[in-house]
């Protein structure tokens, strides 16, 4: 490490890592995992949306969990949230879907709707 | 590829891995594994996250979930539930009133405080050179390096106003500047973590929970005045932190953030640790320098002061730990920003060690001027129990007692001062109205005997003297005049030791004389300790309506002093009593009382012994 150029290199790297506590983060995503919504296959939806993530090395998107919604018969439900924007819940998830959502809604900013199953709060 | 989506930061400050944080650790990673989601969650153990007395703590992001008290039996749920579906375990969070709080933000402990120096501990692994660097670490060296001159650099010290945080209060700057213009072929950058006083583990749990950030202060300060050694003078008690400092020195050095040239400034820096062998006087900057050197640790007179002939002879800054992880937060934010803090005279935030009878103890940064009533019962909590707040111990050994008049006193070093305590290194013992002040003032003069080094005779001869008045009072042969003596002899060390030990060590002893001398009064006239706790001046006793005659008093006693039948009931012989506690403490039906002052017949069997060998002298 010889300049300053240098040492912001590595903060941004080393940023990235730590963004779970709290950093940057542009969209939440929030998945049901009650029981329902694991019989459903939440957890496969969850790790799709990590592995897709991770591939795209979207930065400045977090996952994490939340406990039933109330809207079993949709499970595996999904929650988009984006600062200064309404709630989008998705519905009737599995891991192609989620590629899809990844791509359209997270990188494109376009809600896909045909998946969408609630808005707002 | 990264699938992590949960931080879990354990927080293995030496508190919570003796409470079995590391265990709890452990547990995780089996629990973990079996539910196969190890490769989502990073485990992160950090330091001293500060309310040592909730341990084992551990903190959950992204939702920044608090848990407390959490035992190896409470992980499998912490995973299944919380990891795997979601559902935070609200049994394991902090409740207050009624209302669960889940979020470490939310959590009552925190609210008043304002870090600065802690800004990291217990949120970053303190092993890890790159979350340090994530939080903005070593960009104040980079700046200063390339951009700014010695002399800027002190300036901008000088502006935020930033004292010596180890306890005297000296304006860092002033040291940096002498260091500065004395002109020498070598210097040295000396830190002090021979932090010594019972009750302190402030600069341990910085040193263990952010290692870096003390060693870019001090490369900071070396590059202000030009010294190309550092020494971390780290006392042997503290492992983890040895541990940690030279892990972060090692890392550095790796990246090139330390060692030759660096940030290409052409400045040159080397730092190494010493371990100190656990002596109080250590702490004192000449003997710590002494120490340093091989030589026996023994403070000398003043002047030359370090700064101008320290370590080997040359010129020489030694700086608290404390204050050195201040340095790099006022370069990132501005000395008009830490100026911001504090008061007019003590600028900034100071880190103190809460213990004692209050229920939140642990390790709080606060503003400098906050009041003593906000640091005691706002940020810890209050007094345990139905206990009243009695007095409050400052500054350790050196330091002096305020009582419940000064809870509106604004913690800042002349406030402190002008009331007979001291800011010392940040150690606060609260002490309820169950303790006796003759007794703690002489527990910290008990220790400050056994830690005179014994140079200088004041401190050698008259703490040993102040000792011995002390033991006589609190044990029932306490003498008219025996005040006024301990404030002669107070007040004429403070006058004539060499180093700072001396000089304060009367401090718990006239400040408790100051402000409870109707206890001292008590014990010397009425022979009496109304908290029952100086041994000499209470006894216990036996109510007869209330003993069954049960007889486990008399089993228990060590010596045999306890007689009587179920018919008659038992009493204790006053005379052969040890005050053991024994028989209080296993009495069923709770009829032993403490009653303050000796009991008649130990008073008439110490008239009898005192006239015995009046009469053998004869």
């Amino acid at each position: 490490m010889k300049t300053l150029a240098d040492l912001k290199k590595i903060r941004e790297k080393a940023q990235e890592d730590m963004k779970l506590r709290g950093g940057n983060v542009r969209i939440k995503i929030v998945v049901g995992m009650g029981t329902s919504g694991i019989a459903m296959g939440a957890r496969e939806v969850m790790k799709t949306f990590l592995e897709e993530i991770a591939a795209r090395n979207l930065t400045d998107v977090m996952v994490t969990q939340t406990g039933e919604k109330g809207l079993s018969s949709m499970e595996p439900v999904v929650d988009l949230i984006e600062e200064g924007k309404p709630k989008v819940t998705y519905g009737n998830m599995n891991p192609d879907k989620v590629k899809k959502v990844v791509v359209e809604h997270i990188v494109n900013g376009r809600v896909v709707s045909d998946y969408v199953v609630a808005t707002g709060n | 590829m990264s699938l992590k989506r949960i931080d879990l930061l354990i927080c293995c400050g030496s508190g919570c891995v003796s409470a079995g944080a590391l265990k709890i650790k452990e547990r995780f990673h089996e629990v973990l594994a079996e539910h196969n989601i190890a490769n989502e969650v990073n485990i992160i153990e950090t330091g001293c996250m500060g309310p040592c007395d909730y341990g084992p703590v551990m903190v959950i992001y992204p939702e920044g979930i608090f848990y407390k008290k959490v035992t190896v039996d409470d992980v499998a749920e912490i995973v299944a539930e919380h990891f795997v579906k979601g559902r935070p375990v609200s049994r394991l969070m902090l409740q207050d009133e009624e209302k669960t709080i889940a979020a470490k933000k939310d959590v009552p402990f925190y609210q008043k405080q304002v870090k600065v120096a802690l800004e990291n501990c217990g949120y970053i692994n303190p092993e890890s050179l790159d979350e340090y660097i994530a939080t903005g670490g070593y960009e104040a060296l980079g700046t200063v390096l390339t951009e700014m001159k010695p002399q800027d650099v002190i300036n901008v010290i000088k502006d935020s106003g930033l004292r010596g945080r180890g306890g005297g209060g000296f304006p860092t700057h002033i040291k940096w500047q002498m260091v500065h213009d004395n002109k020498s072929d070598e210097k040295y950058i000396i830190c002090n973590g021979d932090e010594g006083d019972p009750g302190a583990f402030m600069d341990r749990s910085l040193l263990e929970g952010d290692p870096h950030r003390v060693l870019e202060g001090m490369m900071i300060a070396a590059y202000a005045m030009g010294a190309t050694n550092g020494f971390f003078y780290i006392r042997a008690e503290y492992p983890l932190a040895i541990k940690r400092i030279k892990m972060a020195i090692q890392q550095a050095k790796e990246v090139g953030l330390m060692g030759k040239d660096v940030f290409g400034s052409g400045f040159c820096f080397d730092a190494e640790v010493r371990t100190g062998a656990g002596a109080f006087v250590c702490g004192e900057e000449m003997a710590l320098i002494h120490s340093i050197e091989g030589q026996r640790g023994n403070p000398t007179p003043k002047p030359p002061y370090p700064a101008v002939q320290g370590l080997w002879g040359k010129p020489t800054v030694v700086n608290n730990v404390e204050t050195l992880g201040n340095i790099s937060t006022i370069f990132r934010k501005g000395a008009q920003w830490f100026a911001s803090m504090g008061t007019e005279k003590s600028k900034g935030t100071k880190v103190f060690a809460l213990t004692g009878d209050i229920k939140n103890t642990g390790l709080v940064e606060v503003p400098m001027g906050i009041t003593l009533r906000e640091l005691i019962f706002d940020v810890g909590g209050g007094m345990i129990g139905d206990h009243k707040f009695k007095a409050v111990q400052l500054g350790g050994p050196s330091g002096g007692c305020l009582t419940v008049d000064h809870l509106d006193t604004g913690v800042d070093y002349e406030s402190l001062k002008e009331r007979g305590a001291m800011m010392g290194s940040g150690g606060v013992i609260v002490m309820n109205d169950d303790k006796c002040m003759v007794n703690v003032a002489k527990f910290f003069m008990d220790f400050c005997v056994e830690e005179s080094c014994g140079k200088c005779s004041p401190c050698r001869i008259g703490l040993k003297q102040m000792l011995e008045i002390l033991e006589r009072i609190t044990s029932g042969y306490g003498r008219e005049g025996d005040i006024e003596e301990l404030q002669r002899l107070g007040e004429s060390i403070s006058k004539l030791s060499l180093c700072g030990l001396g000089q304060t060590a009367p401090n718990p002893v006239l400040s408790t004389i100051r402000y409870f001398r109707d206890e001292y009064e008590a014990h010397i006239r009425d022979k009496s300790c109304s908290n029952k706790v100086c041994l000499d001046l209470m006894h216990f006793n036996i109510d007869k309506d209330r003993c069954i005659g049960c007889s486990l008093c008399a089993r228990k006693c060590p010596v045999t002093c306890i007689t009587g039948s179920r018919e008659e009931k038992y009493t204790i012989n006053q005379v052969d009593c040890v005050k053991c506690g024994n028989c209080f403490d296993v009495c069923p039906v709770k009829a032993i009382d403490k009653v303050p002052g000796i009991h008649p017949a130990v008073a008439a069997n110490r008239e009898a012994l005192k006239k015995a060998a009046h009469n053998h002298e004869d």
